[in-house]
């Protein structure tokens, strides 16, 4: 009796665990075959597994003048700007979009969902030739500005929902004890809406770090990001440096995965796009 | 004076939303609209300003192969989405093992934050015939050696847009499924419809939309990722992106770049054009 129950539960337990096993190993192979890479030393056709482990490559990609400083600051740089300028744009946009009158508010909502819906890689590549006229190419300004596109879109929409999602009745009561609509913005708006703008930031953050198709074209070859330097190495048939760069590229969007949580909460997730 | 009231004060209404939202939308007019416009305006015009066709047909010619593969893979990617979303999103809402859910839950989200450059590398070391896919299912005893080969062709490509793309879909789906009304699921349940019978014929109709919206922003992304048929493929044929960069690093030809755009384009504005007949259909059924 016990055993016949036992095999019965061991039988239905059997068939989701093979599926959880081969759902593992589909999400989990890859980014397993990209830690041994990382971490080879020789690994050389027909050993199915690498030979040999140590840090040898990674002492080559951190030495002083190896470039990959270069392309982690010029990354992390660029990152920071593009978020600074898209947030300057996108929360007046956002706070306007969610709380203002404003004529024809459905048709500029489209306009910020355009870039999305459409394939960018013809529009990165007229940005190039006109970026190539205003001798924009190969600047960092370029690459930013390039890099801000994508971020400004996804800054406004959810600018956007983390304003909609603000207590109205708190900003009117403020208003009626006296306070002007500068103070009321500043006390009482923006710090409810600060963990959704802190949300926004994350996602243009991230995108500009993981940004390769504008880069490609405005920025190389005189600026080179993580993702570029990655590339490069990857086609250059350097397994171990490509894989090193893209760990190194996993860390903040990991990261990101664990945190975004708490900072994109589901009052906010459930207005964006309104 | 009414008159002068009632024409300044609408405007002062909407002016500080318009001071607002003026500079962002400078910025978008200036980085999406005009080379939006350029890029088709430029796919009709050759070099002493007349209007041409000759860019198009050179695109046909020498890239037609490319198009046709590229709506293929897109196809056979966005089929494969399909179903393994619609697997996973339905067995996450009727899933019966719920240690299994969990894991399933926790397990099926990490692609979602791996760059598409990323999962480009790893496709090409995985999927190689000497990548660690091969040596393990070789190691198990479940491939012959000598039958190992590379999946480094459309086959990758198919493979690492859904690798990416599913978890989207699949997030998408399993919030639309989990706002389903229970209560048909456990009355179908009851009366012994299996657990497959129920995702297709209670859950999935009345999630079909979202399944549509996810899908047409997958294609939409297959369309503009550059950095994984560059990293998955080489040579001929491609997909259009890797073709439209070629031709702007290779030879300096923005026009048939942009006429090369202009397929993509038509391709994902086909996809939505189906989508909104598909929604208005269904708004007139049941509006009947």
């Amino acid at each position: 009796m016990v055993m016949t129950n036992l095999a019965r539960r061991g039988a239905a337990n059997l068939l989701p665990a093979v599926m959880i096993g081969v759902c593992a190993f589909v999400v989990f192979g890859p980014l397993t075959n990209l830690f041994l890479w990382a971490f080879a030393e020789k690994w050389f056709f027909p050993a199915r597994y690498p030979t040999e482990f140590g840090f040898d490559f990674w002492h080559r990609v951190f030495r002083p003048r190896a470039g990959a400083w270069t392309s982690l600051f010029s990354s992390v740089w660029i990152a920071l700007a593009t978020v600074g300028l898209s947030m300057m744009l996108a929360i007046p946009a956002g706070y306007a979009l969610a709380r203002l009158v404003l004529p024809a508010r459905a048709f500029i909502m489209l306009i910020f969902l355009l870039p999305q819906a459409f394939p960018s890689l013809p529009i990165f590549v007229n940005i190039a030739q006109m970026f190539y006229g205003l001798g924009l190419n190969g600047t960092y300004t370029g690459v930013v500005l390039v890099h801000s596109l994508p971020g400004l879109v996804y800054a406004v929409w959810i600018a956007t929902a983390a304003f909609a999602a603000v207590d109205r009745t708190m900003e009117e009561a403020a208003r009626n004890l006296g306070a002007g609509p500068m103070r009321t913005f500043r006390d009482i708006t923006l710090p409810q809406a600060f963990p959704g703008l802190v949300a926004a930031s994350i996602f243009v953050f991230l995108d500009s770090i993981d940004e390769f198709t504008g880069t490609f074209f405005v920025g190389t070859p005189d600026i080179s990001t993580l993702p570029i330097l990655m590339f490069n190495a990857s086609m250059g048939g350097n397994y171990q440096i490509a894989s090193i760069t893209a760990l190194i590229l996993l860390v903040p969007s990991i990261g990101f995965m664990l945190v975004i949580e708490r900072f994109l909460k589901a009052d906010v997730l459930s207005r964006i796009g309104r | 004076m009414p008159t002068a009231d009632a024409s300044s004060s609408p405007l002062r209404g909407i002016l500080p939303g318009l001071v607002l939202i003026f500079p962002a939308l400078l910025a978008i007019a200036l980085l999406y609209v005009v080379p939006l416009a350029r890029s088709v305006v430029f796919a009709f015009v050759d070099a002493d300003g007349g209007l041409t066709t000759a860019h198009l047909r050179t695109a046909v010619e020498l890239y037609g192969r490319d198009v046709v593969f590229t709506v293929l893979v897109a196809l056979a990617s966005l089929m494969l989405i399909s179903v393994v979303s619609i697997a996973i999103a339905g067995y996450l809402t009727l899933g019966a093992t719920p240690w299994a859910v969990t894991a399933l839950r926790w397990l099926y989200r990490w692609p979602l934050f791996i760059p598409f450059i990323v999962a480009g590398q790893t496709a090409r070391n995985f999927l190689a015939r000497n990548g660690l896919m091969n040596s393990l299912l070789i190691d198990s005893g479940l491939m012959d050696p000598a039958t190992a080969q590379s999946l480094l062709d459309w086959r990758g490509l198919v493979l690492t847009f859904a690798w990416k793309q599913v978890p989207f879909v699949t997030l998408l789906l399993a919030g639309a499924m989990a706002s389903v009304d229970r209560s048909t699921v456990e009355a179908a349940r009851n009366m012994g419809a299996g657990r497959l019978r129920c995702l297709i014929e209670i859950l999935l109709p009345q999630v079909r939309g979202t399944l549509l919206v996810g899908l047409i922003l997958s294609l939409v992304t297959i369309m503009s990722v550059l950095s994984v048929p560059m990293m998955v493929i080489a040579g001929n044929p491609t997909m259009m992106t890797s073709m439209m960069a070629h031709r702007v690093t290779y030879y300096g030809d923005y026009a048939v770049a942009n006429a090369l755009g202009l397929f993509s384009y038509l391709i994902t504005a086909v996809a939505a054009y189906a989508y909104l007949r598909m929604t208005l259909t269904q708004h007139n059924e049941g509006a009947r």
